[in-house]
């Protein structure tokens, strides 16, 4: 099967009832590479049913995903000249030759009932075994899910590590300018694809959060005259407001237990972290300090949050019991770091690291004990990171000429890929959990 | 003379004296600019207070927009007489009403800037009040960088980007 070009896959969208305005699309660029990539080749899997064929391409959406981590150089269609569907039809010399270490082979047939069931297989060339022998069943507008769960269930065998392809991102848009400026908070595939609004306002958006289902979304909104925040189903679009204090309200956070929210409120004279136990409303103050303390997340395990403050003098990234107690400073390289994000181990912390007029995305490992740093992009004005759940990727904010886009960069740094909106500016990511528990 | 007489003496001072400090003082507003020297619509009153159509002829409440410097909320002096004017205008109208919107550059965190926004309208905001203006009567409002006067990447634009705007919602 040819390749779908982008605009096709949005024009079925558009026909697809159910499914929200898929004029603000994010097209992808890939930046750089990795020498040191695997290997793949994913063969096209020909539609093999009676009835009209899926609309989706899964071999290109497998490619494309596991491209995108960095972790994976997959082998470009024109030079696939054979096209096994099963382990049967697989020659090995053929994929040695052209020097791959895996190989993915699959159909798409009719599921009895309506819809299709794509079979795959995953193979070693080198061992020339079969690693994977699955098959998922979808309906026809469910297709790209199930090319990003396969591209999930290869990632993870190959790896060792969970995918996080079949995930979702949250961002904020703006159109036009002071007071024609419209902002928007859209919901797509991690990918870019099928962007859906989940709020619309013609005041500023900031901050969202996404709950640990994935069914709800914090933000802040100034729709009121001043920084309110929201949570919202994303789905019925019913939405509640949670503070609208005095002063600023802002950074919304949920824990991972989805119980609380952390979030800053400066109704005290200066910003302070905040949890809000949801059930109950019941606000517990964390800081007491005259400094700007704000942007507040969660560490996996729920116990402490991480911070920024200036209390030092210059912001800097500061971790506190979620129960309250004495912050003990975290970063220590850079005259700036502030909007932390922490991958599940916690033993990474993404940040955005200002140093003069840089502002770059900077990560801290302290996988081997003490703190390494390095830088994960370019800069000038890199802002908002955010985690991939499995930690592979970082995805972020910068601002290209005029306009604002979004970036996800391997967590090697290696492979960068550029998300452009089509119209108007892109920013403040959040990349959504796991669909399900991990 | 006797001590009957002296503390009778010393009291009707302290009387003078407390009867001289019950009396208001009304200082004139230290102006750098100016003074307007237009007729306005309503007119001034004879003490020199302002009115409210004087927020669109006299020169120095019609600025509006307090500038600063990176990472830093102080008030620089060259903005000293906008404050002043304006707390002025707070004294005389009891029933004004300013929203100081408090802004920042684009460069750095989002929710960072939301606090130097506020950081800033709040050094306006000291600085209104300690020239006579009513805290009940001032409100600061951060809109961090989200509210730019212009969009350019580059110093200058930083510097318009860095400031507070002095709103009325009650004249």
């Amino acid at each position: 099967m040819k390749r779908l070009p982008h605009w096709f896959a949005l024009f079925v969208f558009l026909l697809l009832p159910g499914l929200a305005s898929a004029q603000q699309a994010l097209e992808i660029d890939i930046i750089g590479g990795n020498a040191s990539a695997l290997p793949i080749t994913i063969v096209p899997m020909p539609y093999q049913g009676t009835a009209a064929a899926p609309p989706t391409d899964v071999a290109a959406i497998i490619r494309a995903d596991l491209e995108r981590s960095g972790a994976f150089r997959a082998l470009p269609e024109a030079s696939i000249l054979e096209r096994p569907v099963r382990g049967s039809e697989v020659q090995y010399p053929t994929w040695r030759a052209l020097r791959q270490d895996y190989l993915v082979v699959g159909r798409v047939i009719d599921a009895p009932g309506g819809g299709f069931r794509v079979e795959y297989e995953l193979f070693d060339v080198a061992r020339q075994e079969r690693l994977l022998g699955l098959a998922l069943t979808a309906r026809s507008n469910a297709m790209r899910d199930v090319g990003h769960q396969m591209a999930d269930a290869i990632y993870e065998k190959i790896m060792g590590v969970p995918g996080a392809f079949w995930t979702r991102i949250a961002y904020i848009t703006q159109t036009g300018l002071g007071s024609d400026a419209r902002y928007a908070l859209m919901v797509a595939d991690s990918d870019g694809f099928n962007p859906q609004t989940v709020v619309r306002s013609a005041e500023p958006l900031l901050s969202p959060s996404w709950s640990p289902d994935g069914r709800r979304l914090a933000y802040v909104s100034f729709e009121r005259g001043n920084s309110s925040i929201y949570v919202q189903d994303i789905a019925t679009g019913a939405r509640e407001l949670l503070t609208s204090f005095r002063g600023i309200n802002g950074a919304p956070a949920f824990s991972p237990d989805g119980r609380r929210l952390a979030l800053t409120l400066s109704r005290s004279g200066n910003p302070e972290i905040y949890v809000m136990d949801l059930g109950s409303k019941q606000l517990t103050q964390i800081t007491n300090h005259f400094a700007i303390d704000t942007e507040p997340t969660w560490s996996a395990d729920g116990s402490s949050l991480y911070f920024t403050s200036d209390r030092g003098g210059a912001p800097q990234i500061y971790r506190v019991p979620a129960s309250g107690g004495s912050p003990t400073r975290v970063s220590f390289q850079g005259n700036y770091n502030a909007s932390a994000t922490v991958s599940w181990d916690g033993k990474k912390v993404a940040v955005a690291q200002g140093s003069g007029n840089n502002y770059r995305i900077a990560l801290m490992d302290t996988s081997l004990g003490s703190a390494r740093w390095t830088t994960l992009s370019p800069g000038s004005l890199d802002e908002s990171p955010s985690f991939a759940p499995n930690a592979s990727m970082v995805l972020y904010a910068a601002r290209e000429g005029r306009r604002g886009v979004l970036y996800a960069v391997s967590a090697d740094g290696r492979v960068r890929q550029r998300l452009v909106l089509a119209d108007g500016d892109v920013r403040e990511p959040a990349w959504s959990p796991y669909r399900t528990p991990r | 003379m006797n001590n009957t007489a002296r503390v009778l003496m010393l009291s009707l001072l302290s009387v003078a004296v407390l009867a001289g400090c019950k009396r208001t003082v009304r200082e004139e507003a230290p102006t750098g600019t100016t003074p307007s020297t237009a007729p306005t619509t309503t007119g001034t009153t004879t003490t020199g207070a302002f009115g409210p159509g004087d927020l669109d002829s006299d020169a120095c409440l019609r600025q509006r927009v307090v500038y600063f410097d990176l990472d830093q909320d102080a008030l620089k002096p060259e903005f000293q007489a906008i404050v002043g004017c304006h707390s002025k205008y707070l004294r005389d109208r009891p029933s004004a009403r300013i929203n100081l919107e408090g802004n920042a550059d684009e460069r750095g965190s989002r929710d960072y800037n939301m606090g130097l926004g506020e950081r800033r309208g709040l050094s306006v905001s000291s600085a209104m009040q300690a020239q006579g203006g009513s805290g009940s009567q001032l409100e600061v409002i951060s809109y961090g960088e989200e509210r730019p006067a212009c969009t350019d990447s580059n110093e200058s634009c930083w510097a318009r980007n860095r400031r507070v705007e002095i709103v009325y919602t009650a004249q």
